[in-house]
């Protein structure tokens, strides 16, 4: 099924986006990235010398993956855009993932200056693609302030709850005009596949993979589900009905 | 609550005592099959009464510890800059009333440190020395820092208290993690093991965090150095102090580190003594308790003690450590702190990191995220 997507000047086939921490090895990282067909992957700044020699941006030299730097370790707007600056020049890239969580313990992400700090970046001319609280108020500020889409998580980062935020997930996919990415939280293949019923753009997964037994079936595992949520959305999701409803009218002899 | 001491002097150790050792396998049992654990829940893991579920302690601490950091393991390494010391401690090598020759590094022979580490690998590295405030002060940290920001990602340091006001500029010269252990957090005790020098101010070393806190230092340490006092009591305060921390100063990181007395110039017999299964069931109950929390271990322990324990919950950890100053360059067994144990190279060591399944974290930060002094 031929369904791309498209986000802010790429286009992309997946609608699987990964990460590349808490892998056992960069090889193992490598393969199971691979697997996934994800063609979107974020590395932290703060993980990698940005040069060709490191060892973990070796295993991402791919031609169909674009890399897409993140924030994370910053605490405020002021670092984040300075963050972001070293990543466009170091990356080459003008696309920011941008974490604001000032809050070691469950990674929340900052509200306030993650919004002062994406109305800077889309001024710089940044794709800016900022980590959220399911916040639906907070995403239409953040549409205004020159977003390229809204990543609102679906549980704690790290925690594979699911979607715990389901209720205000589907208000913000309601009222978006950018893409909505479920980020954080998916702890299961069904936990992606839901996401993307609801009418998700796309999904980001990275712990569920990484800290699996074998990353890379679940690598595949998570591609799948996320294909076949895509597709259901796209068919139409059946109405769940607490009732039987007859495949054939039992009463249609009266008329 | 302006610091911790008004909170410390509402707890009372012997009663702390008691009610960890009354524990029962019952209570256990009860903590172990909790979602989430509060602090009282906390002094049933590390009761005598949790030695039987050490098994089970242990699958549960790993499972923890993958879900939040991943199958890696952080690598740091210690580099002593001074041994002058004015405090007397009775436990360690550079107290004054031992007749060890003092150094402290020059300019010199700090990069020349720094390059030798920076050529190991390493990345992140904390600096250590005695407490000798004349000669190193704020500006010898800043002096030193600013000589050894163009070779590390990340700097921290393990030094002797200070003020708020010079942790604020160690803060904006790129000082990401201050490390600061209470030793122990028996008050008479204390006053035993730190019969003089400025370190003998057991309330001035309380409030320290604090002052850390306020000053917006990223990463605090602490830890309790053990075989002083009963390690149980002195867990669970230490335990204490942090859970007051995280709740004040909340954007701030914290480690924790539980270094055992190793033998020294001049040490001290151990009152205590922890036993490696003690030790264990500390680091899986620290886990169980805080699925968040950094866990770091150093050379002290043994070879087979650090193969063992790294899924065991340990988050951070150094290797082929010298604790003289100057020691990468030019060892000298009469300078230093202690003795360490492990000796193993770093390449040694990180071969049985690889061999585990787990990938050595060499950079996890980046100075240009501190943009203050960019």
């Amino acid at each position: 099924m031929q369904d791309p997507f498209k986000l802010g000047d790429k286009i992309f086939q997946s609608r699987l986006f990964t990460g590349t921490g808490k892998f056992s090895s960069n090889i193992e990282m490598e393969q199971a990235l691979l697997a996934s067909e994800s063609e979107l992957i974020t590395v932290a700044l703060k993980r990698v010398e940005a040069t060709m020699q490191d060892d973990l941006l070796k295993h991402l030299n791919h031609q169909h993956i674009h890399l897409l730097p993140n924030t994370s370790g910053v605490r405020t707007a002021k670092e984040a855009i300075f963050a972001a600056e070293l990543a466009r020049e170091a990356f080459e890239t003008n696309w920011i993932k941008l974490e604001i969580h000032p809050e070691p313990k469950y990674l929340m992400p900052d509200p306030i200056e993650t919004l002062k700090a994406t109305e800077e970046l889309a001024k710089k001319g940044f794709i800016v693609l900022p980590y959220i609280h399911a916040d639906p108020v907070l995403c239409k500020h953040l549409e205004d302030a020159g977003t390229a889409a809204v990543m609102p998580l679906g549980a704690p980062i790290g925690s594979n709850k699911g979607l715990k935020t389901i209720d205000f997930l589907k208000i913000i996919i309601e009222q978006a005009k950018v893409p909505v990415i479920i980020d954080a939280g998916l702890g299961s293949p069904s936990h992606a596949a839901e996401a993307m019923e609801i009418g998700a753009s796309a999904v980001l997964v990275n712990t569920a993979i990484a800290i699996n037994r074998n990353p890379i079936q679940m690598a595949i595992a998570f591609k799948m589900a996320v294909q076949a949520g895509r597709m259901a959305f796209l068919a139409g999701i059946n109405q769940q009905l607490d009732k039987a409803e007859a495949s054939s009218p039992l009463t249609a002899f009266l008329d | 609550m302006e610091t911790y001491s008004e909170h410390f002097e509402t707890l009372n150790w012997d009663q702390i005592k008691s009610d960890i050792y009354s524990k029962t396998e019952r209570d256990v049992r009860k903590v172990l099959d909790k979602p989430k654990r509060s602090l009282a829940d906390f002094q049933a893991l590390i009761s005598p009464a949790a030695a039987p579920f050490l098994e089970e302690m242990a699958q549960m601490s790993r499972a923890l510890t993958q879900k939040r950091f991943g199958k890696t393991l952080r690598m740091y390494i210690p580099m002593y800059l001074s041994n002058e010391c004015q405090n007397i401690c009775t436990y360690c090598g550079f107290s004054m009333d031992n007749k060890i020759p003092r150094k402290t590094l020059s300019d010199e022979e700090i990069i020349k440190e720094a390059e030798i580490v920076k050529a190991m690998g390493y990345d992140h590295i904390l600096l250590v020395t005695g407490e000798a405030n004349k000669t190193v002060g704020v500006d010898y940290f800043v002096n030193a820092i600013r000589l050894l920001r163009p070779y590390f990602s990340q700097i921290s340091i393990e030094v002797q208290p200070m003020e708020q006001d010079e942790y604020e500029i160690l803060n904006k010269e790129g000082v990401y993690a201050v490390l600061v252990y209470q030793e122990t957090y028996k008050e008479d005790d204390y006053k035993l093991h730190h019969p003089k020098g400025k370190k003998s101010n057991f309330q001035y070393r309380l409030k320290t965090p604090d002052r850390l806190g306020k000053a917006g230092i990223r990463k605090i340490g602490l830890g309790v150095l053990y075989g002083l006092e009963d390690w149980r009591v002195d867990t669970y305060m230490c335990a204490e102090h942090l859970a007051y921390l995280e709740k004040t100063y909340w954007k701030t990181h914290y480690a924790i580190s539980f270094p055992r007395l190793r033998p020294c110039a001049g040490g001290i017999d151990l009152k205590s003594n922890m036993t490696d299964r003690e030790l264990v069931q500390l680091i899986c109950a620290y886990r169980l308790l805080n699925e968040e929390l950094e866990l770091s271990m150093s050379t002290r322990e043994s070879e087979s003690f650090r193969n063992n324990v790294i899924p065991l919950g340990i988050t951070s950890i150094s290797a082929d450590s010298k604790t003289d100053p100057g020691g990468y360059a030019n060892p000298q067994v009469n300078l230093e702190q202690f003795e360490i144990d492990d000796k193993r190279s770093t390449e040694t060591y990180i071969d049985v990191i690889k061999k585990q399944g787990y990938e050595p974290v060499f950079k996890d930060w980046d100075k240009a995220l501190m943009s203050f002094f960019n």
